[in-house]
């Protein structure tokens, strides 16, 4: 007999599973279902950033023919939102508009143009009130609130001191502070909103398909706005192209249509045009940030004091916690011994933004790497060995905020990009408007405490075993693109031993799927592999004892080879399918649960209020280098070349962990150099793919990616994020090319030529 | 609403399609939602991010930006046609194998464009891969893997001939 060998799936680059059905065109998006009378909507959006509203008249629009149904903000008096501490976000506007394109009224007809057509006879009366645009506007005397509960137009302050600050300073040789400014950014995913509910007015049940990274979430406000039972909800996750974060909440979209769809008694559509996915926003805030850090002569940092303000926009989604990851976040990279944040988030007449792709720490970590940069160019010590010098004495490393870091390959990865890019040989003489930069990053796996405390565990994943010897994984796990099914296959495939073939995976349908809190905070490969593995285990001990009870031996002496389970060399053994049969005798199918949850030790600190933000069982890191060529004459900059380092505990799929390190660096590219959204009175003129400028493939830099693998203690077979951390690294690593090629150091994101040519004249003029 | 309409004969996907539309109504909806070829998506609000690719007469064009009414007589070709009753064309196990495909929805479009582009240059170096693939955006992957993509596919056609 050959000899059988366990099918190997981890640490192997694996295509996606779902890839085939993308490839082929048949894979089907939420705007992709048009089944037969169905019904459109389209949302009336508000044509002023802040006002009262005095009436809507819908009595002409009704009349026109074609036209089924239109709601306004009397449709609900629920308000929605994702933080149970700052819910006041109304699907349909009731009272007051807060920015220019609030949805205040959804028109439901037979075609788009009858909407369209309703749309512009509905008459709108409101009192305008002064509007605000930037973050200091709104903080002002004597401003109107825009929320009632929020005086002074403040979302949230935080402010902490962990060490001794001033003492750290006092002590310090050297103390370089600077203010920067980074813009507004959208994620511009490459699918707009949509969402598609169907009523059941017989058993009053709705069914929503929507564009989400968090069907969960989801359905919670569904049955709040609808005020609906829970279980009268089916949530359902299609295909979903992309989110980068901003469908980490429930989007006003979502709840429109299935408000509307009840209101109309049947089924209702709605696609978002990409100017109302634009509006509809969620992307990073604009962040001013403020910072001073304070070093020994030989470049160890002695303390950090700084503040940061966000431009909230009309509403709070994940405001509180972006603030307070903004703070909790310095912490983890380097040995901190003192630290003071002050963190204001404001609410201003714009679109609220959300979570956005290394959420709350990016803005923060350009400005604390861009610092660190320049002050060792100060003190002319290597951009590199200033790191090196300040590194976490760890792993093993408690921060000052009870952060506990178990894996750090920050040095590994430092490492690797410095012999790479030929660090040491080519800084520096790589010629004039030519140079080189080092940035790095680091980012949670998950946030330990979850949004909505249930006391369930973080993840819970079923695997189905039926006669057919197949196995179906069950997981409320959105697929998004970033590769979460074919990971959570990997991990059963792995455990079992089986090829990745024998499974199939069914995700995000909450009549079918086991509740998950969704794709966000990168929480999905730590906590649902981890989950996976649990129930596959859960599934391989019940198959050994199968297999013991029919070869008549002790279950500690059955070894599964995947497709094949003996108890020694001396018997047969069985085949997998023979040891299904065993198993399913007496119970039929079979469905095993596996769960995971956090260690308590990493629910973060309580020396401030929201400290529990920003713990995590893990931490990922990053190091990169860029090369830039700049253009004298017109300040365009080329970024000629990228090498991205990243810890990520475990290579879980190796093919997948590029690509995300790859699209990583690539969206920070977009954010340092082109992407920033701009307003004229709350009016957004950026709302387009030209207006609003994202890379191009011709622009778009060769990548070098390395992978550290430092085996987290904790993560599924030793993994951790994969798909943030190198977005941070990015910027910094940028910016400080540009400071080397030119001698001028950008500090306002993007780094745009218009603002670059000024930098250099500036500095001809000196 | 009345609309002005006009008769169109077309061959889309190889097969005749004969069909009265209105005159307003653009290729992208034409083929999704009167066809229901949903492979073809749509990603902007006209012209900016090319998920819409189709090949017209074996050329890439927009089909959000191009009249329905303005197809008579035309072959249209979209992503349904490249694997309809076989398997994976060489571009998309291109797409596959080399994960160009993330979150997939700017694929078909990718995938279309590529294809014109693979049809004229046989064997395109990477400048040339970029300039076929300019008008299309892939908000996941930052490019390196699609090119890798289109290369893998140049590679395995040109064994073929």
């Amino acid at each position: 007999m050959n000899e059988i060998k366990r099918n190997q799936s981890i640490g192997v680059p694996k295509p996606l599973v779902d890839g085939p059905e993308k490839v082929s065109g048949k894979a089907l998006y939420s705007g992709d279902f048009v089944p037969k009378n169905c019904l459109v909507g389209r949302i009336m959006r508000s044509p002023v950033a802040h006002a009262e509203i005095i009436n809507i008249d819908i009595i002409e629009a009704q009349k026109l023919p074609g036209v089924k149904v239109i709601i306004t903000g009397d449709e609900t008096d629920e308000p929605f939102g994702i933080l149970p501490i700052a819910r006041f976000e109304f699907p349909l506007a009731r009272d007051k508009v807060r920015y220019r394109g609030e949805p205040i009224a959804c028109v439901v007809a037979v075609d788009v143009e009858t909407a369209q057509a309703a749309i512009d006879v509905i008459k709108f009366e409101y009192k305008e009130l002064p509007g605000y645009f930037k973050s200091k506007e709104a903080m002002e005397e004597g401003v109107v609130d825009l929320h009632e509960h929020r005086p002074g137009n403040i979302e949230r302050e935080v402010d902490f001191e962990l060490g001794e600050v001033d003492a750290g300073l006092a002590d310090s040789d050297f103390i370089l502070e600077e203010t920067f400014n980074c813009a507004e950014i959208c994620q511009v995913q490459s699918e707009p909103h949509a969402a598609i509910a169907e009523f059941d007015v017989e058993r009053q049940f709705m069914t929503v398909r929507a564009s989400t990274q968090v069907p969960y979430y989801d359905h919670l406000m569904l049955a709040k706005v609808l005020k609906m039972d829970e279980s009268k909800i089916r949530m359902i996750k299609p295909f979903v192209g992309g989110g980068f974060g901003c469908r980490t909440e429930s989007l006003n979209i979502t709840l429109i249509c299935a408000l509307a769809a009840r209101a109309a008694r049947g089924t209702v559509r709605i696609v978002a045009s990409r100017e109302e996915t634009f509006i509809t926003h969620r992307g990073r805030p604009e962040t001013d940030i403020d910072m001073k850090i304070g070093v020994k002569k030989n470049g160890i940092i002695t303390a950090v004091d700084y503040t940061a303000i966000q431009r909230g926009g009309a509403y709070s989604g994940y405001g509180v916690v972006t603030i307070l990851y903004s703070g909790g976040l310095l912490f983890g990279m380097y040995d901190l011994q003192a630290v003071r944040y002050k963190g204001l988030r404001v609410l201003t007449n714009t679109p609220p933004p959300g979570a956005m792709r290394g959420h709350g720490i990016t803005d923060v970590r350009y400005a604390f790497e861009s610092l660190l940069d320049k002050i060792a160019g100060q003190l002319n010590i290597d951009p590199i060995e200033i790191r090196r010098k300040n590194y976490l004495k760890g792993p093993n490393y408690e921060t000052l905020n009870e952060m506990f870091i178990n894996s750090y390959g920050l040095p590994e990865c430092i490492d690797w990009v410095e012999k790479e890019s030929g660090w040491k040989k080519r800084k520096g003489k790589l010629g004039k408007f030519k140079g080189l930069g080092v940035g790095c990053g680091h980012y949670i796996s998950g946030a330990s405490k979850p949004v909505n405390w249930t006391g369930e565990p973080h993840a819970t994943v079923h695997l189905k075993l039926d006669w057919d010897s197949s196995i179906t994984i069950l997981t409320g796990a959105p697929e998004i693109g970033q590769g979460s099914s074919t990971m959570a296959t990997q991990c059963a495939a792995e455990v079992l031993g089986l090829d990745m073939s024998r499974f199939q995976i069914l995700t995000s349908d909450s009549k079918l799927t086991p509740k998950d809190n969704g794709a966000y905070s990168s929480r999905i490969t730590y906590m649902v592999g981890n989950a996976t593995i649990d129930a596959a285990k859960n599934l391989r001990n019940i198959l050994i004892e199968a297999a013991a009870k029919k070869l008549d031996a002790d279950p500690d002496d059955v070894e599964c080879l995947g497709e094949f389970y003996t108890a020694g060399s001396q018997d047969e053994g069985l085949t997998f399918e023979e040891v299904v049969k065993a198993a399913l005798e007496g119970t039929g199918t079979i469905t095993v649960s596996g769960n995971f949850d956090t260690l308590p030790e990493s629910w973060g600190t309580k020396k401030y209020r929201g400290g529990a933000i920003s713990g995590s069982m893990a931490y990922a890191y990053a190091a990169q280098v860029v090369e830039v060529s700049i253009d004298p004459d017109t300040a365009a900059i080329t970024v000629e070349k990228v090498w991205a380092a990243q810890d990520v505990g475990k290579a879980l799929n190796p093919l997948s962990v590029e690509g995300q390190i790859e699209g990583s660096v690539w969206m920070g590219m977009g954010q340092a150099i082109s992407e920033g959204t701009e307003y004229h009175e709350g009016l957004a003129i950026t709302n387009s793919m030209l207006d609003y400028r994202v890379p191009t493939i011709v622009e778009s830099p060769p990548i070098e990616v390395g992978i550290i693998e430092t085996i987290d203690p904790n993560g599924p077979f030793g993994a951790k994020e994969a798909g943030e951390t190198s977005l941070i690294a990015f910027i910094p690593a940028f910016t400080n090319a540009v400071a080397d090629a030119l001698g001028v150091r950008p500090l306002d994101l993007p780094v745009t030529p218009d603002k670059l040519m000024e930098l250099i004249e500036n500095k001809k003029e000196e | 609403m009345k609309k002005n309409k006009t008769t169109i004969s077309t061959i889309i996907n190889g097969r005749d399609c004969d069909a009265i539309v209105d005159d307003n109504l653009l290729l992208a909806d034409y083929l999704r939602e009167d066809l229901g070829l949903f492979g073809t998506k749509i990603g902007c609000d006209g012209g900016e991010c090319g998920c819409c690719t189709v090949l017209i007469d074996g050329t890439p064009h927009h089909a959000c930006l191009t009249l329905a009414a303005k197809c008579d007589g035309k072959t249209i070709e979209t992503i349904e046609s490249l694997s309809e009753g076989s398997r994976l064309s060489a571009i998309q196990r291109g797409f596959n194998e080399k994960l160009g495909a993330q979150c997939g929805f700017c694929t078909p479009g990718m995938v279309m464009a590529a294809e014109g582009l693979l049809r004229k240059t046989k064997n395109p170096t990477e400048t040339e891969i970029r300039e076929g693939l300019a008008s299309n955006i892939c908000r996941c992957t930052g490019y390196v893997k699609i090119i890798e993509a289109v290369q893998f596919a140049a590679k395995e056609l040109s064994k073929r001939t």
